[in-house]
């Protein structure tokens, strides 16, 4: 990919975890948390966004990132307030912040008038002459003040350094030149610049260098560099702290005084400096040394202060194989003549020999600025880049990031290595070893720790709940705003793990379920106080982990399942006998049903033209399972179980003609020995078998995945009563059950192709592949083949 | 030997932009998520040239200056402060605190690379 792509893609995967983290923030400020880090951290959030939206040119993300930063940023000096009503603004901000960037995301477009009302009612926020002093009543782009807007990627190249960055032999200017008077300039009067430069002490403490600031002014032009260092006192007086040194620079050309001022913009506050058209009268007379207590010294080098002194000192350190230069070279610098050299390669040729008996001379002094030297070699250490790619937006917990793709290649190795051990083990078995043997004794210790690495490996992929749970106060209020109900949402468990293909297919169900919650289960706030209710409803989202499985749980404290209705539509519709005799927890399920509306007219909300059958198909594809409970006046609660994992399964082992085949435990309601006369034949070979008075299809799973062409006889096999993602019954009939175990899943669609009725497969001890049944296939395929008996089906 | 830098801010995104434009500029890169990490890193690695972005958990920009500058192994580190805002007072700040120069954002590669020249060899 592009790395400017790419960067663009961790841009917006940032913008996810940031609009989480400003999310969470906010949200504990609606509860009243004002302590500063949360504001500060909300107000991280929303500037890294417009930071970074800045940098990919996104005005409108910027546009409205900024305003609402503003907003923070005087809530961040004490300035704004938090109350209950600006937490809400703040909230909604975020949805539409939100929006922008998921906008920006696509390249699609905002809602452009939500953007002018939010705006507005941010500004709200503030009081009015505030918001003007801050420009957020301004139209215009928030960032016109800024230089260098928008991030252009330039291709800069190492081989060529000298194109961008002409070496400058700065050290030997500086050194040289304090031979030379300033007069001796070139006094041809080309266009150019005469600068003074007096830097002071403050200069050099915050790490400036006048040799630096020289070398960019030599990028602008031919430069011609006196240094006048009359003012260096003699050693024994010499202040480590103090600065002592003037340069006048002739700069030829045509640059502009602001390109010439630019390159002092670090410096310009702590240097005298003084920029002057050529021609004209220089202000300040440069031949003047600085005002201290200036000696007569003929101190032949360019140092001053501490810090410039040691750099110098450690570069001749550093080029000390390198061949001094003529005692007194040009003064002029041949800038674009210099030979190629990484940039990071210290200045080379300087007045060695001058400085070396400064240094001598200097040796007291130097023992105590040694330890201030910058290193001028690094050394480059491999532990650095583990540093450079740990991303985690905060230190807390050391994490790292690693590719699904490497996770996945471990948990299938894994798989592998669960199956190889098996076999073994069954090999073992087989070769007649005595269980206490020391080689079935050992096998078990490695089926032990084989085990533990799955487990392990499976909690890698383990990720907590929390990114979906994070996506709901949102839609919470977007609901509950629709349909005009007051709502507080509860999250519980958001830390529970599971699975990360799991975690990525939740979102739709809790969704629904929540959306159904506020829109079918909360009463409005005029019904619940006349119920004695308080107006606001709860809404309660759990997760939890319960026998292996996740369990999530939406809960409302409104006004319950009318079950007279339920039980009336369902039998309108045709989904139960007039005279079924349900129980409570039953009518509740109805729901489920396909085709089951509660609501008169299908509400944009929680409808959309699907019911809970749909949350329910979407479960059971997950091999989860959901039901209801209710209490009618006091609310209702939704349950859904889903497996931590896709990657293993748990199966019934069975055998049909003599094929060993595996059920999903998820599917199985029970199992029963058929007798001969609870079967019927429905015209040529399609069979039902009557359970419990319930007619269901008799699959024969030998004939259905075409091993064999005979039916078994019933009586001689057993039925497995599976209940398939759709709700529909069906009776598998199988030959014998060898047993319940997990098993890794394969698919068979990466390694062979799809087969109607096999799910994917699996590996067993023996080393024999087993197909995984797909039941829901198998039970829709008989349904529609015999589709009278769905109208005779009870629940 | 490249010079090395030493970039702290909280933003994988900036982290990732200045990354690419140092490296392609020739520069060796090191990095860390806040303040707190970033004197750390300066401690264990070392760096030729420290920049810091203001506003970050634990610790933000300032604390990094002052950090950097009462390493005595530091003291001469050059401080380049990544900023959004071209808000005088914080600037005036860094300034203060001994920061070397500034970098305003969003920046492109040459004038980040330029910004660094004029403090680093």
């Amino acid at each position: 990919m592009d790395p400017f792509e790419s960067i663009k893609a961790t841009f917006f995967q940032e913008c996810e975890e940031l609009l989480t983290d400003m999310e969470s923030g906010l949200l504990a400020m609606e509860q009243g948390d004002d302590d500063s880090e949360t504001i500060n951290a909300v107000f991280r959030a929303v500037h890294s966004v417009k930071g970074g939206a800045g940098a990919f040119g996104l005005e409108e993300l910027i546009r409205f990132a900024h305003v609402f930063e503003t907003v923070l940023d005087e809530m961040r000096s004490g300035k704004l307030h938090l109350t209950d009503e600006v937490a809400k603004v703040l909230l909604r901000a975020s949805d539409v912040l939100a929006d922008h960037v998921a906008a920006a995301r696509s390249g699609g477009s905002v809602d452009e008038g939500r953007t002018v009302g939010m705006i507005a009612d941010l500004q709200a926020l503030i009081d009015q002459d505030r918001a003007a002093e801050l420009g957020l009543n301004d139209d215009g782009d928030p960032n016109a003040g800024e230089e260098d807007f928008g991030f252009v990627p330039v291709v800069l190249s190492l081989d060529e350094p000298t194109a961008d960055a002409p070496e400058v032999d700065v050290a030997a200017l500086m050194a040289a030149a304090a031979a030379e008077p300033a007069e001796a300039a070139n006094p041809v009067a080309a266009p150019g610049w005469r600068i003074t430069f007096r830097p002071k002490a403050e200069m050099y403490a915050k790490a400036n260098e006048a040799a630096l600031v020289l070398r960019e002014l030599a990028r602008l032009g031919e430069v011609e560099v006196a240094l006048d260092a009359d003012a260096v006192p003699p050693l024994d007086q010499l202040s480590a702290e103090q600065a002592y040194l003037t340069w006048t620079i002739r700069l030829s050309g045509d640059k502009s005084e602001a390109e010439v001022r630019e390159v002092f913009e670090f410096v310009e506050d702590d240097c005298e400096l003084e920029v002057t058209r050529e021609g004209e009268t220089a202000a300040a007379d440069v031949a003047t040394p600085a005002d201290d207590d200036a000696s007569a010294s003929a101190v032949e080098a360019a140092a001053a202060a501490p810090l410039d002194l040691d750099a110098l000192l450690a570069r001749v350190a550093g080029s000390a194989e390198e061949p001094a230069p003529p005692a007194a070279p040009e003064p002029v610098a041949a800038a674009p003549a210099a030979p190629p050299a990484p940039p990071a390669q210290a200045p080379a040729n300087l007045d060695v020999v001058g400085l070396i008996a400064l240094a001598e001379k200097a040796s007291q002094d130097h023992a105590q600025t040694q330890a201030v030297a910058p290193k001028v070699e690094q050394k480059a250490e491999p532990k650095a880049e583990a540093r450079a790619s740990a991303g985690a937006p905060t230190a807390a917990t050391p994490t790292i990031r690693v590719d699904l793709d490497r996770v996945d290649r471990l948990i299938n190795a894994v798989g592998e290595l669960v199956i190889q051990q098996a076999m073994l083990s069954q090999r073992v078995f087989e070769s007649g070893l005595a269980r206490s043997s020391d080689v079935a004794l050992g096998l078990e210790d490695l089926e032990l720790l084989t085990r533990e690495i799955q487990d392990s490996v499976m909690a890698i992929r383990a990720q907590p709940v929390k990114s979906v749970f994070q996506r709901m106060p949102r839609l919470v209020r977007e609901v509950a705003d629709m349909v005009g109900k007051k709502v507080r949402l509860v999250m519980d468990g958001e830390n529970t793990e599971v699975d990360k293909t799991v975690i990525e297919r939740l979102s739709d169900p809790i969704t629904h379920m929540l959306r159904n919650a506020i829109d079918h289960g909360l009463e409005t706030p005029e019904e619940r106080e006349a119920g004695g209710k308080a107006a606001e409803g709860t809404v309660r989202l759990a997760a939890l982990h319960r026998g292996g499985r996740i369990v999530i749980e939406v809960q409302d404290d409104g006004r319950g399942i009318n079950r007279p209705r339920v039980r009336g539509i369902a039998v309108s519709k045709g989904l139960i006998a007039e005279d079924a005799v349900l129980s409570d927890d039953e009518i509740d399920n109805l729901i489920f049903l396909p085709g089951f509306s509660t609501a008169d007219v299908v509400s944009d909300i929680s409808g959309r033209g699907v019911g809970m059958d749909v949350v329910k198909r979407s479960i059971q594809a997950l091999g989860g399972r959901i039901s209801i409970t209710s209490e009618p006046g006091k609310g209702s609660k939704f349950s859904m179980s889903l497996p931590l994992t896709l990657a293993v399964l748990d199966g019934m082992v069975v055998s049909a003609a003599d094929q060993t085949l595996v059920a999903p435990l998820s599917n199985i309601v029970e199992s029963l020995t058929p007798r001969a006369e609870d079967v019927h034949l429905i015209g040529g070979r399609d069979a039902v078998i009557c359970i419990r008075d319930t007619f269901v299809p008799l699959i024969d799973v030998g004939v259905a995945l075409g091993f064999r062409d005979t039916p078994l006889p019933p009586a001689s096999g057993v039925a497995v009563l599976v209940e398939s993602e759709g709700g529909g019954k069906a009776a598998l009939l199988v030959e014998a059950i060898q047993g319940q175990r997990q098993v890794v899943i394969k698919s068979l669609e990466a390694n062979y192709q799809h087969i109607h009725g096999v799910a994917a497969a699996t590996i067993l001890g023996d080393g024999r592949v087993a197909l995984i049944l797909d039941v829901d296939a198998l039970v829709t395929t008989s349904r529609r083949k015999a589709p009278r008996i769905e109208k005779r089906m009870a629940v | 030997m490249n010079k090395t830098v030493l970039t702290i801010d909280d933003s994988r995104t900036m982290r990732e932009m200045l990354n690419m434009a140092l490296v392609q500029a020739g520069y060796r890169v090191i990095q860390a998520v806040d303040g707190v990490e970033g004197l750390e890193v300066l401690r264990a690695e070392g760096a030729d040239v420290v920049i810091t972005d203001i506003n970050m958990p634990r610790m933000d920009g300032f604390g990094v200056i002052e950090g950097v500058r009462a390493d005595p192994a530091h003291r001469a580190t050059p401080i380049l402060v990544l900023t959004t805002e071209s808000d005088a007072t914080k600037k005036e700040r860094a300034r203060a605190a001994g920061a070397t120069g500034w970098i305003v954002k969003p920046f492109n590669p040459t004038k980040l690379v330029d910004a660094i020249r004029r403090v680093a060899a």
